[in-house]
């Protein structure tokens, strides 16, 4: 049952794009746009965008990197974990929680990371699962959808985001904790 | 953000100073500059080709039928956009991507919005009400299928990869529904600095997309 599911899934997303692809092209032909000069036009955008977005990448992401390597984020870890224990919360996931938000591949080791150690099918293991897909990098989106745009001031955007990533990521706890 | 961007460097020299990890520190920052210029061009192909379907899109009238069906939903997130604006079919599009799992085009649709949104900020290097609940719908992620955890699951052998979809799609709710309201809530502290709203000039045409 939960592989024919993730069949399903799987075929779906690798459907998604070719399908969208056709379907606006066809429209477009249908409403007779000149779809091959039309798409040339938009993609040329693309390259100012990338270019545009790396000191803002490059800033983030060095002292991101710098706070992971130094043991600082460790050292915050140590000082949350006993507060967080006394809900319950398992310490082996406090890193999953903390890193979640500043690096998307570093979410990813340390998910790959309690998968192996503790298996998919653990507590932990779901936890770390829902928590991975149910919040996002916010540094690195906000870094870059601002940088695109040359907003320096982002006024009360990252305390909104930083306030959903926690409701999101006490959400997963308590899902997990009800529902297996 | 540059409090922010201080603490975590400061925070990191002092704590290497004093664990002997300076050594990795160093690295560690020169190595994400490199990851972050990569990431970037990485990022210029999958931009480029989304842009590209987006004018056509836009040309055909796509986007803004897309964004007329969800008009009711919207103009009540997004108070400050005019309804007809591009930027509703763009952020539609973009959590669209997102809902699908598209990641990198997720991302490409993402900045096309935030360009679209500059167009009717009116104080520029500053982020506007729309702009900062866009964000946190985003960075809230609105996942319906999160592919990559349902294939990480099961190559680490679960037995029941897929059975995390109902508790992410919980836990994404309730993170949206409070990022939604969470900028409602602080942005009543954080004045735009700007004119009021209303005497800007809106560019109400959403025939030919943008003008640069």
């Amino acid at each position: 049952m939960a592989d024919s599911l993730q069949m399903i899934l799987t075929e779906a997303s690798a459907w998604a794009i070719p399908i969208i692809i056709l379907a606006i092209l066809t429209v477009g032909m249908l409403r007779k746009v000149k779809v091959y000069e039309t798409f040339v036009e938009g993609a040329k955008e693309g390259f100012q965008v990338g270019v545009r977005i790396i000191p803002f990448l490059v800033a983030i992401l060095v002292a991101i990197g710098m706070f992971r390597a130094s043991g600082a984020l460790d050292i915050m870890i140590r000082l949350i974990d006993p507060l967080l224990s006394l809900v319950g919360y398992p310490s082996e996931a406090l890193p999953m929680a903390m890193i979640r938000p500043l690096s998307g591949s570093g979410a990813l080791g340390v998910m790959s990371d309690l998968l192996a150690t503790h298996g998919p099918d653990s507590f932990i293991g779901r936890l770390a699962s829902t928590m991975m897909g149910s919040t996002e990098t916010t540094f690195y989106v906000l870094a870059v959808y601002l940088g695109s745009i040359g907003v320096r001031r982002s006024r009360h955007t990252l305390a909104a985001c930083l306030t959903a990533d926690a409701a999101g990521l006490i959400a997963a706890f308590i899902v997990v904790k009800l529902v297996f | 953000m540059n409090i922010i961007w201080y603490l975590l460097v400061a925070i990191a020299v002092l704590v290497a100073a004093f664990s002997g990890t300076m050594q990795t520190t160093t690295d560690a920052a020169l190595d994400s500059a490199k990851v972050a210029v990569e990431l970037s061009i990485g990022l210029i192909g999958i931009m480029a080709f989304w842009l590209g379907l987006m004018k056509i899109a836009e040309k055909a009238g796509l986007i803004q039928s897309l964004a007329r069906l969800l008009r009711p939903i919207m103009t009540r997130l997004f108070p400050e956009v005019p309804a007809e604006h591009p930027a509703m079919g763009s952020m539609i599009s973009n959590i669209a991507a997102n809902m699908l799992g598209l990641g990198n085009s997720a991302t490409a649709l993402g900045l096309k919005a935030m360009k679209d949104l500059q167009e009717i900020n009116t104080e520029k290097k500053s982020a506007s009400n729309a702009m900062a609940t866009f964000l946190a719908i985003n960075t809230s992620s609105v996942t319906i299928i999160p592919a990559t955890v349902i294939a990480m699951r099961a190559s680490a052998g679960s037995t029941h990869a897929a059975e995390i979809i109902g508790p992410t799609i919980v836990a994404t709710l309730v993170s949206t529904i409070v990022a939604i309201a969470a900028t409602r809530f602080f942005q009543r502290f954080v004045p735009a600095q700007g004119k009021d709203p209303v005497d800007v000039p809106i560019k109400p045409d959403s025939e030919n997309g943008e003008d640069n």
